[in-house]
């Protein structure tokens, strides 16, 4: 069995078919890029599997845990973490605070602790700051800790919201265009970062529109046109692959792989 | 001009930061020593207002300047709270204390059940409910004679007293008692702020979406927001009770949750400092300008349509300009770990 299984899972909207029969899986490890034109459904797909979306068919399961049933918040839990296309940062917090509300569930300490300052309150406090400091530190966003997110540039928050994700623990990763809207440079910087977390032991879905940080990066792609799981394989052959031409490179994006 | 005033504004909050112990201590012998400094009755009242709107719009500003909902119906836990603790003492003899305690807790079961409809509604919608809510629970006073006594209110409310001595508005004990009270509930809030609640809270009211995504029980942080926030306004009404020798229901009309919202928001919303700030200013402003008369009323109006236009957030809304505070044990931990404790840059390769 695979770390993360989607089979045949479809999201129907009324009539519309957002995502249609989509089957793919995520081994322990890996980088797995999810392409695919405006609308195919990638960022569905990703509602699905976050228990955004309660899905119209089909099976998931996460380390063998059933997903479909599941409500956000227990999706965290068992170690599912995701940022959006759209960032959505708590932009009154500190930048470090919203990498401490990512570590919130694994708090133990309760209300009264917290009333009271109890000495469970201080030491568990204590160690999630210091997690949090290193995580920003391993992103390079340290020296922006004390700021407040919303005063933050859009590729720092892009990186805030990654920081936010892997402060729950999780064990997979799931990055909604992370490059979006960064230089060149910025999302090199990306790429190393990524490629650190999955030197880490995290796992990493990722949905990326960006085809020099997809080829990069990714130890499969999935091709996703129209709800429909149109391709899958290794980037080389995904880049050859005719159908995916047509739908995704072919058309107006076709010079995407030169820049 | 803005780059001065900032740093004003950082001197002066590192300044507080650094000596906040002192004002602690100063806070605590200043108002121990109230009773003796001879104050009129006029401002000994005019003190305990402000004392105890304060401590009504810390109450409020746990829902609105920590969650987000917006409540116009305070003045319904307040009633409760007030009625509770007065019903206690008069009915059923209840020793004060534990009637204000009793208080507290009932007006925060109320809040509970008013918080699961918040579950359901957001925005203006349940604005509405809880301008519902406040509008029922007068009804219920006025017509529940047999226990409420309807609109001849309670009488004969007693003070209350520690080892025999009495605390009365006369003394000037009744102050000091809000003041602790007002003072207490600001520490509560702000140990609540800095932690796993506080954060849970406002990251519900920044994104509500992107804090469930968070693993934050969203339901869960939204009722014990409207439960602290009822167990406050609870204890300020219980309070509120014994400075009167009797209530009725127009103590408590949906003018009196407009006020502790304006306290809130031309205070500064999510601030401590700014309830203090906000209760004083609408408590002392129809004083000042008394000689207005009932264009006191519009002035007073206008002054809080020009604060919401020019600024909305409140007369010491201001941001934070200290770094985020690292506790003690942090710190120790980072120099255990051979790691610096102030911000790094991010590492070239």
């Amino acid at each position: 069995m695979s770390f993360l299984d989607a089979k045949n899972i479809t999201m129907q909207f009324g009539g519309l078919t957002a995502v249609d029969g989509a089957t793919f899986h995520v081994d322990k490890g890996e980088i797995v890029s999810l392409i695919g034109p405006n609308g195919a459904g990638k960022t569905t797909v990703f509602n699905m599997l976050t228990g955004v979306y309660h899905i119209t068919s089909g099976e998931m399961t996460f380390e063998g845990q059933d997903l479909t049933k599941m409500i956000p918040q227990d999706i965290v839990k068992i170690g599912i973490s995701r940022t959006f296309q759209n960032l959505r940062l708590f932009p009154k917090m500190r930048v470090i605070e919203n990498v401490l509300v990512g570590t919130h569930i694994r708090n133990k300490y309760n209300f009264w602790d917290s009333l009271l300052r109890t000495p469970r309150f201080r030491r568990e406090e204590a160690e999630h700051t210091v997690r949090a400091i290193e995580i920003l530190r391993s992103i390079g966003l340290d020296h922006l800790r004390d700021a407040f997110a919303d005063s933050l540039p859009y590729g720092e928050q892009r990186k805030l919201e990654i920081a936010r994700a892997i402060a729950t623990d999780a064990k997979l990763i799931l990055l909604d265009e992370p490059a979006a809207g960064m230089n060149p440079a910025e999302s090199a910087e990306l790429l190393r970062f990524i490629r650190e977390l999955k030197d880490k032991g995290y796992t990493i879905l990722l949905i990326e529109h960006d085809m020099s940080v997809v080829m990069n990066i990714s130890d499969r792609i999935y091709v996703l046109d129209h709800g429909k799981m149109i391709a899958e394989g290794l980037p080389q052959e995904i880049a050859n692959n005719p159908r995916v031409i047509e739908a995704y490179l072919g058309g107006v994006q076709k010079n995407a792989e030169s820049d | 001009m803005k780059k001065s005033s900032n740093r004003i504004l950082s001197t002066f909050e590192s300044f507080c930061y650094r000596f906040r112990y002192v004002f602690a201590v100063l806070f605590l012998v200043l108002t121990f020593a109230v009773p003796f400094m001879g104050l009129s009755m006029v401002n000994i009242q005019l003190l305990t207002l402000i004392a105890l709107y304060a401590m009504l719009g810390m109450g409020l500003n746990v829902l609105i300047g920590y969650t987000g909902l917006v409540s116009l119906g305070h003045a319904g836990f307040y009633a409760i709270g007030a009625y509770t603790c007065a019903l206690l003492m008069t009915k059923l003899s209840v020793n004060f204390w534990i009637a204000l305690l009793l208080a507290g807790v009932f007006t925060a079961f109320i809040g509970f059940l008013l918080g699961l409809p918040s579950l359901r509604l957001s925005g203006s919608y349940l604005s509405i409910v809880t301008l519902g809510f406040c509008e029922v629970v007068n009804m219920i006073l006025k017509q529940w004679e047999s226990v409420t006594n309807g609109n001849y209110g309670v009488r004969g409310i007693p003070k209350p007293t520690v080892f025999g001595f009495q605390l009365t508005m006369f003394n000037g004990w009744l102050l000091v008692l809000i003041l602790l009270l007002m003072g207490i509930t600001g520490v509560a809030c702000l140990a609540m702020r800095n932690s796993n609640t506080g954060r849970a809270w406002r990251a519900i009211k920044d994104d509500e979406l992107a804090a469930g995504m968070m693993g934050i029980n969203t339901s869960r942080y939204k009722i014990l927001s409207f439960v602290v926030s009822a167990f406050i306004t609870g204890i300020a009404g219980g309070f509120y009770c014994v400075t009167r020798d009797y209530i009725e229901p127009n103590n408590f009309v949906f003018n009196t949750s407009i006020l502790i919202l304006s306290v809130v928001i031309v205070g500064g919303l999510g601030t401590i400092r700014g309830m203090i700030f906000g209760a004083a200013l609408l408590q002392l402003f129809p004083q000042w300008f008394r000689f207005l008369n009932e264009w006191r009323f519009v002035v007073y109006g206008l002054l809080l349509v020009l604060m919401m236009l020019f600024r909305p957030q409140g007369a010491l809304g201001w941001r934070s300009t200290q770094p985020y505070h690292l506790s003690k044990y942090a710190r120790k931990m980072l120099a255990d770990k051979g790691e610096p404790e102030a911000p790094q840059p991010p590492a070239r390769q």
